[in-house]
This record gives C-alpha cells, sequence and structure tokens, in this order.
C-alpha cells in the first residue's frame, strides 16, 4: 500500500499519455521490494515521499522545495544542485535529495553495458529516478544525499570514463544532433565539434566564473533538430556556400509519382490521402523567397537568393542535396523568457569553416571574442542575448571583429539618425577654428 | 597580471580580508565581485586564482542550479544547517 494517499496524482494517470506518475509509482514499489538486494545508501521509501511532498505542492499550490546549496563535488563548481525539502518531517526521505547532471555523450550515443551500470550505481546510491534527458541533454539523477556525491563521482570517472555536466554560473554541457554519423543533411561533423568544445572548455564548464549560464548547441543542418537558434547563448547551426546539389531525373520521379520516390522520404505516408504529389503546391509554391521554378520538366533554383529553410531537400531528398562547401553559421543571444521575454538567436556569422585539422581556430576566436565581452560587461545573472539588447548588436560586431553585412540586417532601420565615432570622421572632432574662421564669418 | 594577484598570499588575504568585511550583510558574493579587490587585472586571471582558493578550501561554491555564488569555506547556510552531517 502506497505511503501517502495521492488523489491528484492518481489523476494525472488517467489521461491517454505515457504517466511520470506511473513511473515514480513502479520504482517504489520496485525500491520496496527490493528483489535484487540493493544496500540502498540513502532511504528506501525515498520515491514514496517523492511522490507525496508533490502531491502536497499540487495541493497548496507552491513548491516544497528549496533551491540550492553549498552541495559539490571537489574541485567542481557544477553539476551538482542541492535540492532540500522543507517538510522534512513528513518527507523524511526526500529531506535532502540532490541532483546531478552528468555530461551526456555526442549525439546521446550509449552502449547498453553502459546505461545498465549507470542505472546500477544509481539505484544503489540514489533514488534511481532519472531525467534523460534535461534541458541541456544531460543525463539527470534525481535524489541523493550529500555524502554519496564523491562516491558517485569517484565511479562515474574511475569506472565508466564519464564527467559530470554543467550547472551554475558555467558553460552548460555542449549539446548536439546526431550530425554526420547518421544523417545525410548535415553539412559538419557536430560529434567531432561537440567533443572539442567540451574538452577544450573543460575550466569553462566545471569552474564557474561566469555573469550566468552559457549554453552552446550545435545542429548539422538548418532544419535545427535541436533547436539550437532558440536554446542556447551560441548556436551553431549547418549551412552551404554554394548551390543546391539537382538530380534533374530524380525531380521528375518525384513528379510522376514514381515508387520509391514518396514525398518527404514517405513521413506523413498513410496518415490520410494526400492526393498525387504537386510540386507547384508542396514545393515551389512553399518556398519563402520564391527561388524556385519548375518548367519544361526542370527544375531551377535562383541560389543566391535561397535562405537555406530546407523545404525542398526535406520534400524531395532523393532529387536535392546540400551544396558541397560546407560549413556552419553562428548565432548568439537565444534564451528564455526569465527577462526581457524570450529571444531567437541573432545571426552573428553567416558561415564559418568548421575545419578539425586546426583544431577549429576560426570558431574558437569568435567564441573567445564574445565571452571576453560578455564577462568584462555582463552584469551578474546577465544572459548573452540580454547584453546584446543592452549595449547593441554594433557593439558585439565590434568586439569580434566582424565587420556589417546584409545577413545582419533583419528589417529596415527605424532609427533616421546615424551617429559616427570619431574615428570613422576625417579629421576626427577636432577642428581648427582659425582655418575655419578663414572660410566663415563670424 | 597585478602584483597583487600574481601573490598567492596576498590574494588570498585581501579577497579573505574583503569577504569578511562584508560578513555582516551577507555571506555569498558574485564572481564579479572579486573584480573589486582586483580592479587592474583580466577576469579569465582573477578566476584562476580564485579557483586556486576553493581547492585550498578558503572558499566554497554555492549553487541555486542556475547560479553560482561564492562563500568563505563554513560561513552561512551549511549541510547542518539543512540536517545533514
Amino acid at each position: 500500500m502506497a505511503k501517502h494517499k495521492t488523489p491528484l496524482l492518481d489523476q494525472l494517470e488517467s489521461g491517454p499519455w505515457p504517466s511520470f506518475v506511473s513511473d515514480l509509482k513502479a520504482q517504489a514499489e520496485r525500491r520496496a521490494k527490493n528483489v535484487e538486494g540493493v544496500e540502498f545508501q540513502i532511504p528506501v521509501d525515498a520515491v514514496e515521499d517523492l511522490l507525496g511532498v508533490l502531491e502536497l505542492s499540487y495541493k497548496h499550490g507552491r513548491t516544497h522545495w528549496k533551491h540550492g546549496g553549498i552541495v559539490g563535488v571537489f574541485g567542481y563548481g557544477g553539476g551538482v544542485i542541492g535540492r532540500y525539502c522543507d517538510q522534512p518531517t513528513l518527507f523524511p526521505g526526500v529531506q535532502h535529495f540532490h541532483t546531478m547532471r552528468i555530461a551526456q555523450p555526442a549525439g546521446k550515443y550509449y552502449k547498453t553495458d553502459y546505461l545498465r551500470a549507470l542505472t546500477k550505481l544509481w539505484d544503489f546510491r540514489g533514488s534511481g529516478v532519472t531525467n534523460m534527458h534535461g534541458a541541456t541533454g544531460d543525463i539527470i539523477l534525481l535524489g541523493t544525499t550529500t555524502p554519496q556525491l564523491e562516491e558517485i563521482f569517484h565511479t562515474l570517472t574511475h569506472d565508466m570514463n564519464q564527467d559530470l555536466g554543467g550547472s551554475g554560473s558555467n558553460l552548460r554541457t555542449p549539446a548536439d544532433c546526431l550530425g554526420q554519423s547518421r544523417c545525410e543533411y548535415a553539412c559538419y561533423d557536430t560529434n567531432a565539434l561537440v567533443y572539442f568544445l567540451t574538452n577544450e572548455y573543460q575550466d569553462e564548464l566545471h569552474r564557474p566564473a561566469f555573469p550566468y549560464k552559457f549554453k552552446f548547441k550545435l545542429d548539422g543542418c538548418p532544419n535545427c533538430c535541436v533547436a539550437s537558434i532558440a536554446r542556447s547563448d551560441m548556436s551553431f547551426i549547418g549551412t552551404w556556400k554554394d548551390d543546391i546539389r539537382i538530380d534533374q531525373d530524380a525531380v521528375n520521379k518525384y513528379v510522376e509519382c514514381a515508387d520509391g520516390y514518396p514525398a518527404n522520404a514517405g513521413a506523413y505516408k498513410g496518415s490520410k490521402d494526400w492526393g498525387p504529389f504537386d510540386i507547384e503546391k508542396e514545393v515551389t509554391g512553399l518556398c519563402p523567397t520564391r527561388c524556385m521554378q519548375f518548367k519544361n520538366k526542370k527544375l531551377f533554383i535562383d541560389n543566391a537568393n535561397c535562405t537555406r529553410c530546407m523545404h525542398c531537400i526535406n520534400v524531395m531528398p532523393r532529387a536535392l542535396k546540400i551544396g558541397k562547401e560546407t560549413g556552419c553559421s553562428i548565432l548568439v543571444g537565444a534564451k528564455a523568457p526569465i527577462l526581457d521575454g524570450a529571444q531567437m538567436g541573432s545571426l552573428l556569422v553567416p558561415f564559418i569553416e568548421v575545419n578539425a585539422d586546426n583544431d577549429y581556430e576560426a570558431i574558437t576566436e569568435v567564441i573567445e571574442n564574445v565571452w571576453d565581452w560578455w564577462m568584462e560587461e555582463g552584469k551578474n545573472r546577465e544572459r548573452l542575448g540580454e547584453l546584446i539588447m543592452r549595449q547593441g548588436f554594433q557593439k558585439l560586431l565590434e568586439v569580434t571583429g566582424i565587420e556589417a553585412m546584409p545577413q545582419h540586417v533583419q528589417y529596415p532601420r527605424t532609427n533616421p539618425y546615424i551617429f559616427w565615432k570619431e574615428d570613422e570622421v576625417e579629421g576626427g572632432w577636432e577642428r581648427d577654428v582659425e582655418e575655419y574662421r578663414k572660410h566663415h564669418l563670424r | 597580471m597585478s602584483d597583487l594577484l600574481a601573490d598567492k598570499d596576498a590574494a588570498t588575504k585581501a579577497v579573505v580580508d574583503w569577504m569578511t568585511k562584508k560578513a555582516g550583510s551577507k555571506t555569498k558574493f558574485y564572481f564579479k565581485d572579486f573584480c573589486k579587490v582586483f580592479p587592474d587585472d583580466k577576469q579569465r586571471d582573477i578566476k584562476k586564482v580564485i579557483n586556486k582558493m576553493v581547492e585550498a578550501e578558503v572558499l566554497e561554491y554555492w549553487s541555486s542550479g542556475s547560479t553560482t555564488m561564492y562563500g568563505l569555506k563554513g560561513s552561512g547556510i551549511q549541510h547542518s544547517s539543512e540536517g545533514e552531517e
């Protein structure tokens, strides 16, 4: 029988979707039965009490968790988040219920024996409750006590070759899509770059000195499966410089609805009768810049006006391919709506080479220039996007040494004034009054 | 790097003195607060020295999960204040 009555939580199980409440109940029962004979290092009924405190929070309409603490592993300023319950008498099993963030592998590729070792460790030293995955992509282990932290960290680092992720005013664990390991659209090797950035910026990941959090997210193409454009302070989105490659025979196969050429690679097949494929309705007519035309059985693309929306490539993947000269765009300043509302990333570098042979030096130069500025000028708890709003995109261009270009312009300017700087004006602000008076009488 | 920051003992003393002076009003500090102690130094240099002080257990981290602050080791809310050993 359950330790706490949870009528409000029980209601959540009644919907059509898989329920975290059912999962927690199953885990509570598993711990109570303990068929595997685990020597639990935190209270056996921790998950029962977790359900209990959640029910109470729903009843009261406010949280019963206290925020933060000094918990951590030696030398690390992130990766562990202190969580304490403010009703310890009612729920002693979750009185101390700290979260650990474990860095996810690039592309989230696991071996099953790794996952088994991780869950075995967490059943032994924690609640066994995980969140796969958190917003930064980390594996989140929910609920343990302070004495267990160093023990878990030792096993992770010594036996599993595994590090903690980022939290607090740190670089957060960089996250990426599967990239070229699985996807034909990927314009660069996201897994290699995320691995490099994670290693290169270990200090920034573990030893906090930023004004606030900082997130890198990497998407291999503009489909943006990781949604880096909306979820990261610095977003790396794969793109190409040259033309979309067209296989005209394959385009005509799509138009003729030939076998093996379903629109959208068959993704919507069977959901309803979509009728025969119509290239005008489904592709050229939907091009956001109207840069495509299908005429006399030939597809034309005005590549100079293509904005890399990916729609045509997604619909006809056997006929259209990304260009050959690939790299990525860098966007900056996206954030969630804590202050000043949510922001999408702004394009800073339209195209940059992604070159592992020189340790991605073009990319690291941009990163470090941005960090130097933000660390110097950013206020406490100010995200990069807020600093850009406060000091202006022009200032960002100045500190990164990037020339303003048409791709930076989002909409026509609304301010009619132009403010010149002294070094942009011939002769500066100083003038020789006597020379002036020679030509202009008082 | 300034002479003050380069001298480990002097830098530690300056930080501890500054934090102790402020201890009446607060026990946790943002990283940027240390820039007032070392006004002539770059933040990346200050970071290295401050983190050495954490390693030496002069300072300790406090984290809300989203923001990290620094405190003198043992000051303010501790594990024991939350009923932990």
